[in-house]
């Protein structure tokens, strides 16, 4: 029962009058579309819902599941096959504190990655016509041909200047430290990054359970490592491995030689051990978890200065230095994030320079209390601020429903004549999202999107009533987990590949009103079947459609 | 019972003529606070300091409730022993300030400003961006008096 564009429509409209007419008590005894909807369900950004609302991630999963398989399996291993031998011989502590530590990284794991981050709600069409008003009557009436100037309110914070600036998707002037994720597609507050490894953002309300997932992940891994190394040498001391050695070139005990090697011994030990093969394995996945963790960790952006110097030089250095060096750059995490908290930054703000005395002589952060222990205190054990979304509400017939276009309308329409006019608008605009990104674009300037870039009101079109659409887009930034902690680092390391992602999405965020937006994308843009007006046509008397309208005429003219 | 009813009738008999948005105030940082500016729009409506008293109460009870002190680490410290489990159990100190701000609204709103025609929308409900003040149209309200 695919009808493509126009099933999800239906189905919204359904929903709509369903909701205003039935009464409570006739839901009961219907299907389940009938029953009262939860918020969530028509919430507005990229996220998946689950457990009827409770839990809330992002959309690209993937990473998370493997995340959660490699601590898994490389834990399960190490208790199936090294702690007996450890704790007969050691102590029986040892499996204890690794469950208590294991239990303890899965807990902060599924905090970081189904909490809500601190999402800001989207303004509402009244709220959204009102700041409009507003800022029209501060920057002068706009003739139809006159670009508005970019929307940006500075405020002064302990001394700082700051600037705030205005969101085109969600409509609302950003708060201090608040940032547009482009792949939730929502505002967050105190937005750190976009962690794929997570599943989610990490924001004001699980950056906590962020830091001490990598905290603990710290410990667990140098706790499995070191017992691993422990579990091989004192093993190797019974049968012999260390006179083995010294036949053989000394190698740390995790290189392929001394795997190698290890099979070697293997048949020796047999006799007096049921794990024989077990080391290797056990060793390799480790292996394989620290590696795959080094590969991560260069991705986020730590070691951007290191990524370089080993492209040069290649993987193929020495397995122990990757393993040593992968150990610590979860270790090194866990440092840097520690240094952030204590000088009350986020990593966006860090990777920004936005508070480095180099901008400025006299920049400094405006929103650290001045001291070391009050910031981590306050990062770490301050109030958890209650979800912003209610998500688990139900939808109630005057709820005032975030506007999904922004066709900058005052009104006090009511919700369904607002929803069944912005489903046509809506389909026009998804049609032409779809021939946009159909249409290859030369990207030749960097386009930040990884970190609170362009605000993109089209989006939030094909957010609200035409969720089950996003699939349908092109959908190239999703794709994209490795942009996510740090958008130009990827750009740096792989520029041709990010590149090709980077034009991709923007001509799905030019197709709404950014006035200056589209015409500042340093893009070019092949000849397209692109004919732009023509959709727009009803939209085309509001004179931020017309500016985009004007912007997509010059990007398909060049 | 008898006012929430009344609030609800205003609500929906009433005309609304016009909404307006009292915006965040950011310049002691990123804690919840409302600009404390009078509206042009209410001038004939509710007394400039009547409102004022009532953005000030306000974001008092919101500085309450994001305060950084010892009661505050306490709790934290209990919530990261117990793997933040506690919070089945109990709510959190921001959660019951926040009923506490509900309370505090529902009784102005009956109080001073549904006799004058208007209608404070509790913060949160919008996100904690805006105080929404809702305008209802003269005609409907003269009973009130």
């Amino acid at each position: 029962m695919h009808l493509g564009l126009t099933e999800p429509v239906r189905e919204c409209q359904y929903n709509q009058i369903c909701t205003r007419n039935s009464s409570p008590m006739e839901n009961v005894g219907h299907t389940k579309k009938r029953s009262p909807q939860r918020k969530w369900q028509i919430f507005p950004g990229r996220n998946r819902f689950y457990c009827n609302g409770r839990l809330m991630m992002a959309r690209q999963t993937g990473v998370f599941y493997l995340t959660l398989v490699l601590i898994i399996v490389t834990s399960g291993l190490f208790f199936t096959f090294d702690c007996p031998f450890l704790a007969s011989n050691l102590t029986p502590a040892i499996p204890v504190v690794g469950g208590m530590l294991l239990i303890f990284v899965l807990g902060m794991l599924f905090r970081a990655g189904f909490t809500d981050p601190g999402v800001l709600p989207r303004a509402t069409p009244d709220e959204a016509a009102f700041l409009e008003r507003q800022m029209d009557a501060t920057n002068g009436s706009s003739g139809p041909g006159y670009r508005p100037p970019p929307r940006i309110k500075e405020v002064v914070i302990n001394g700082q200047t700051v600037k705030l600036k205005y969101c085109f998707t969600c409509k609302i002037f950003r708060p201090p430290r608040t940032s547009h994720c482009s792949l939730c597609d929502n505002c967050v507050e105190r937005f750190d990054h976009h962690c794929p490894w997570v599943g989610n953002c990490v924001g004001k309300r699980n950056y906590r359970f962020f830091y001490l997932f990598i905290l603990s992940l710290s410990f667990l891994t140098v706790f499995i490592f070191a017992f691993v190394i422990t579990h091989v040498i004192l093993r190797s001391n019974r049968t012999g491995f260390l006179s083995a050695l010294k036949d053989s070139p000394a190698r740390y005990p995790f290189t392929k030689g001394n795997c190698q090697m290890l099979s070697h011994i293997t048949p020796r030990s047999q006799a007096g051990s049921k794990h024989s093969e077990v080391p290797i394995s056990v060793d390799a996945c480790v292996c394989a978890l620290v590696s795959v963790w080094f590969v991560a960790m260069r991705a986020c952006g730590f070691y951007r200065r290191w990524s370089a110097f080993l492209d040069g030089v290649g993987l193929t250095v020495l397995e122990v230095v990757v393993c040593f060096f992968s150990v610590w750059s979860i270790v090194g995490l866990s440092g840097f994030h520690t240094y952030l908290i204590s000088s009350n930054q986020t990593t966006n703000e860090d990777i920004k320079g936005s508070w480095s005395t180099k901008r400025a002589k006299d920049n400094y952060n405006p929103y650290s209390h001045g001291n070391v222990l009050t910031n981590c205190c306050a990062a770490l054990c301050g109030p958890l601020p209650p979800s912003l979304i209610d998500r688990r509400g139900l939808i109630q017939p005057d709820t005032p429903q975030p506007a999904p276009l922004s066709n900058g309308s005052s009104g006090y329409t009511t919700q369904l004549h607002t929803h069944m006019c912005d489903q046509e608008q809506c389909i026009q605009s998804t049609k032409f999202v779809l021939q946009a990104a159909t249409t290859p674009l030369l990207h030749s300037g960097p386009v930040v999107i990884g970190r609170g870039g362009p605000p993109l009101s089209g989006k939030s079109s094909l957010g609200v009533t035409c969720s089950s659409l996003a699939p349908n887009q092109p959908s190239l930034p999703s794709s994209m987990p490795g942009l996510s902690c740090a958008g130009d680092m990827l750009a740096l390391r792989d520029p041709e590949t990010h590149c090709h992602h980077h034009h991709f999405v923007s001509p799905e965020e030019t197709p709404s009103p950014p006035g200056p937006m589209p015409l500042t994308l340093p893009c070019t843009a092949h000849a397209g079947h692109l004919n732009p007006a023509q959709l727009y046509d009803p939209a085309s008397q509001d004179s931020l459609h017309e500016d985009s309208v004007r912007g997509l005429v010059k990007l398909s003219s060049v | 019972m008898a006012e929430t009813h009344s609030l609800q009738d205003l609500r929906h008999q009433a005309a609304i003529a016009s909404k307006v948005y009292v915006q965040r105030d950011y310049n002691s940082g990123t804690i919840c606070k409302f600009q404390t500016k009078f509206p042009s729009e209410l001038e004939s409506r509710v007394d400039r300091q009547q409102f004022e008293e009532t953005m000030q109460t306000l974001n008092n009870l919101y500085a309450e409730a994001e305060k950084i002190g010892g009661k505050s680490y306490l709790e934290g410290c209990l919530a990261c022993m117990t793997a933040y489990t506690v919070f089945l159990c109990m709510e959190t100190h921001y959660e019951k300030v926040l009923k506490k701000i509900a309370k505090f609204i529902k009784e102005q709103n009956e109080k001073i400003y549904a006799p004058q025609g208007l209608l404070l929308t509790d913060p949160i409900e919008r996100g904690l961006r805006v105080v929404e003040i809702i305008i209802f149209e003269d005609r409907s309200i003269s009973s009130g008096r």
